[in-house]
């Protein structure tokens, strides 16, 4: 197959990257914003490591649905028991991705959902258990621009 | 510089700490090398494995110049596969000038090449696949295939990887994993895993509607008197490094807590050997071996390094077996009591012209090539340098790419993707049809031209740099630096992400590149849906026509600091 110049530049492109740069101009949510949160939610108790495990992806395939799954390690029994895990993204528009309510019904606290992520960014868990102490969990998950991987 | 002459004049040596047959590690020991000279290996216990990965659908032998720079970071910095040239020499105790030495480093290279020839050629892999099967008993020795089998050639484009598949089924694997295969598409893998005969496996491979496995994750052999359990795993991030789309129901990553799960599953299915058959790349399982319990051996690939023997990282060996045909990797296991107490393991590079080809698979080769053997064999250019392409930044042969891309596409700047497969061509030889696929064969080609501004140039640059030397090699996709045409950068790779690229420069005037600024970019293999454009080898024989002959200046227009 030949192809000469007039007809390479008339096979003109018709995609963009332009979606992976758009101008972000909104304003987003920052570390500092979600240690606020986590803090507030937290009450009285510094959160401990352990007992929680927040699974997500090492990179994002697709950051408008990134899996993510939560579990709490817990006997779930009428005296002890998850009441709450909340979600959050430090570098998405708004901090606030979910909060899963259990109780002792549950049975166990194990909860999956996906959320859309803006970039590269943190995404904390913190569980609340019924004697008000507080667990949590941070992931890094990157976002790419993706290709040329070979 | 060696002749041919010199290397008779040097003094056979033998490296004897390395463990290989003198004729191997000696100086121009081409003439006496011999296919005995390969196969000799201090025998362990009754199991063999047997590792080919990486073959890009190289059915015929090739030339495969080793990289120049092959950086690692952090942890992996200076120790195997890091190690090239001088380096690696010293390293593993090579003499320059061995056979050894031709096969694993580019010290010397074109002289070299043409004193010890091509490597590879499925042919001469299913001769000494043959031997050692003979040798060893057939009950005795399983053959892994570690994937990126079906992509990579002329004939596998034009038969959706079908010419591999008909070659592949003589070799009697016993088992394959897969990355470029997810290329032909998911209908298309699905169809060939049906007909196949032998398992395709991948642990880390789940639907994207409910995070169930797609495939099955392990295999059960019983071979040598040992029940051995074969887990596959495919290439963590093809839905990143490759179009998505294409099988857009698959969710993959690295998955550990999984194939944890897996390897347990095995113990307690009763395997004595794990043995884990790994598109991962050499970083990732060096890391791996230290986070997942119970693998004895790691099979690996995908960043097409080749090294001499199995390293062992805790109770784990990890065993790369090069690319593109070069190399047959073996380890074989003494188990007593469902544990390996000895082992010994080897890369044996398939020098094909002392390999007798089996007449079999030659047979087949040539039925799969007869349909394009008039096309394959025609000439569309020249070249007096050598085309190469491994590397971490450059390689001649996208050079070559980048300004076909940049003339046929009147663009300021090319991009070409940092692919680690592709062959090699010497000074003064054609380049044929099959030459320029072997460097462009694949499903989706469209050559793009695109603004855009010197600050997306420089995010692009960034974020393909971090899948190259993130500190963290969970995070490294295994593929080399995007190469560049009409620009220079300097690139510190020990940087974080953000701040690896810097004094980026349009070299046709000089000037740095301006963030503000929008500039025309050519480049291929965009992971996008419906990009439009010419494909990149019909862009490029139509730019080999215009050329009497390829003459590629030295290129030192990107610079790296800190390594």
């Amino acid at each position: 197959m030949n192809l000469n110049r007039r007809q390479l530049l008339t096979r003109t492109v018709g995609v963009s990257l332009a979606g992976l740069f758009g101008v972000q101009s909104r304003a987003f949510a920052t570390p500092e914003a979600v240690a606020e949160a986590v803090k507030s939610f937290s009450g009285d108790s510094e959160p401990g490591s352990g007992r929680i495990k927040l699974t997500t992806p090492e990179i994002a395939e697709n950051g408008n649905s990134v899996p993510i799954g939560v579990s709490v390690d817990s006997p779930m029994s009428d005296d002890d028991y998850v009441t709450q895990v909340v979600i959050y993204a430090d570098g998405n528009p708004n901090p606030d991705v979910i909060t899963f309510n259990f109780t002792p019904a549950s049975g166990e606290a194990t909860a999956s959902t996906r959320m859309r992520l803006a970039k590269t960014q943190n995404v904390v868990a913190v569980a609340k258990m019924s004697d008000g102490s507080v667990f949590t969990d941070t992931r890094n998950i990157k976002v790419t621009i993706g290709g040329c991987g070979g | 510089m060696f002749s041919r002459r010199d290397f008779l004049q040097f003094a056979a040596v033998s490296a004897a700490a390395t463990g290989f047959s003198g004729a191997l590690t000696s100086v121009a020991a081409q003439q006496k090398l011999t296919q005995d000279d390969l196969l000799s290996f201090d025998s362990k216990g009754k199991l063999t494995l047997l590792h080919i990965t990486d073959i890009h659908a190289q059915l015929q032998p090739v030339y495969f110049r080793p990289p120049s720079e092959n950086y690692g970071v952090g942890a992996f910095e200076g120790i195997p596969p890091h190690l090239v040239g001088e380096s690696f020499l010293k390293h593993f105790g090579l003499e320059p000038g061995s056979a050894l030495s031709y096969a694993h480093t580019m010290v010397d290279y074109v002289n070299m090449a043409r004193a010890y020839g091509k490597l590879g050629g499925l042919d001469r892999t299913a001769t000494l696949v043959n031997a050692i099967r003979a040798e060893r008993g057939e009950g005795n020795v399983l053959l892994l295939d570690g994937g990126d089998t079906w992509q990579g050639s002329y004939t596998a484009l034009k038969t959706n990887g079908q010419d591999m598949v008909d070659c592949m089924a003589l070799l009697k694997p016993d088992a394959m994993v897969g990355h470029w295969e997810f290329t032909l598409g998911a209908d298309r893998v699905m169809e060939i895993i049906d007909s196949m005969g032998y398992p395709f496996l991948a642990s880390n491979i789940v639907d994207t509607d409910w995070e169930e496995p797609v495939f099955e994750s392990t295999a059960f052999y019983d071979r040598g008197n040992t029940r051995v359990a074969v887990i596959g795993q495919a290439m963590p991030y093809t839905p990143i490094a490759n179009p998505r789309w294409m099988f857009p129901e698959w969710s993959f990553g690295l998955r550990t807590d999984v194939l944890q799960e897996n390897v347990n599953n095995a113990r307690a299915e009763g395997a004595e050997v794990v043995v884990l058959l790994s598109h991962n790349g050499f970083d990732v399982d060096q890391k791996l071996a230290t986070v997942v319990d119970g693998i004895d051996v790691i099979l690996t690939g995908h960043t097409h390094d080749a090294v001499p023997h199995a390293l062992e990282i805790g109770n784990t060996l990890v065993l790369s077996s090069g690319s593109h045909g070069k190399y047959l990797g073996r380890i074989d296991l003494d188990v007593k009591n469902g544990k390996v107490v000895d082992f010994n393991s080897t890369l044996i590079p398939v020098f094909s012209d002392v390999i007798t080809p089996d007449v079999d698979m030659r047979a087949a080769i040539d039925k799969v090539r007869a349909p394009f053997e008039q096309e394959l064999n025609r000439v569309v250019g020249k070249t007096e340098n050598l085309l190469y392409r491994r590397g971490n930044f450059n390689g001649t042969w996208d050079d070559l790419l980048c300004q076909g891309m940049m003339h046929e596409r009147d663009a300021e700047l090319a991009f070409s993707p940092g692919f680690r497969w592709g062959t090699t061509l010497l000074p003064g030889q054609d380049i044929t049809i099959d030459d320029l696929y072997t460097q462009t064969a694949m499903s989706y080609p469209s050559v793009y031209r695109l603004e855009f501004s010197g600050e997306q140039i420089k995010a692009i640059l960034e974020d393909v740099c971090d899948n190259l030397f993130n500190i963290d090699p969970f995070f490294q996709q295994g593929g080399d630096m995007v190469r560049v045409g009409g620009m220079g950068y300097t690139c510190t790779p020990k940087n974080k992400i953000g701040s690896r690229i810097s004094d980026m420069v349009l070299l046709k005037t000089g000037e740095a590149i301006d963030p503000a600024r929008n500039y025309v970019v050519a480049g291929w293999a965009s992971i996008n849906e419906n990009v439009e454009g010419p494909a990149i080898y019909d862009v490029m024989e139509s730019y080999l026509a215009k050329q009497d002959v390829i003459a590629i200046e030295p290129n030192d227009a990107v610079k790296v600091v800190g390594m």
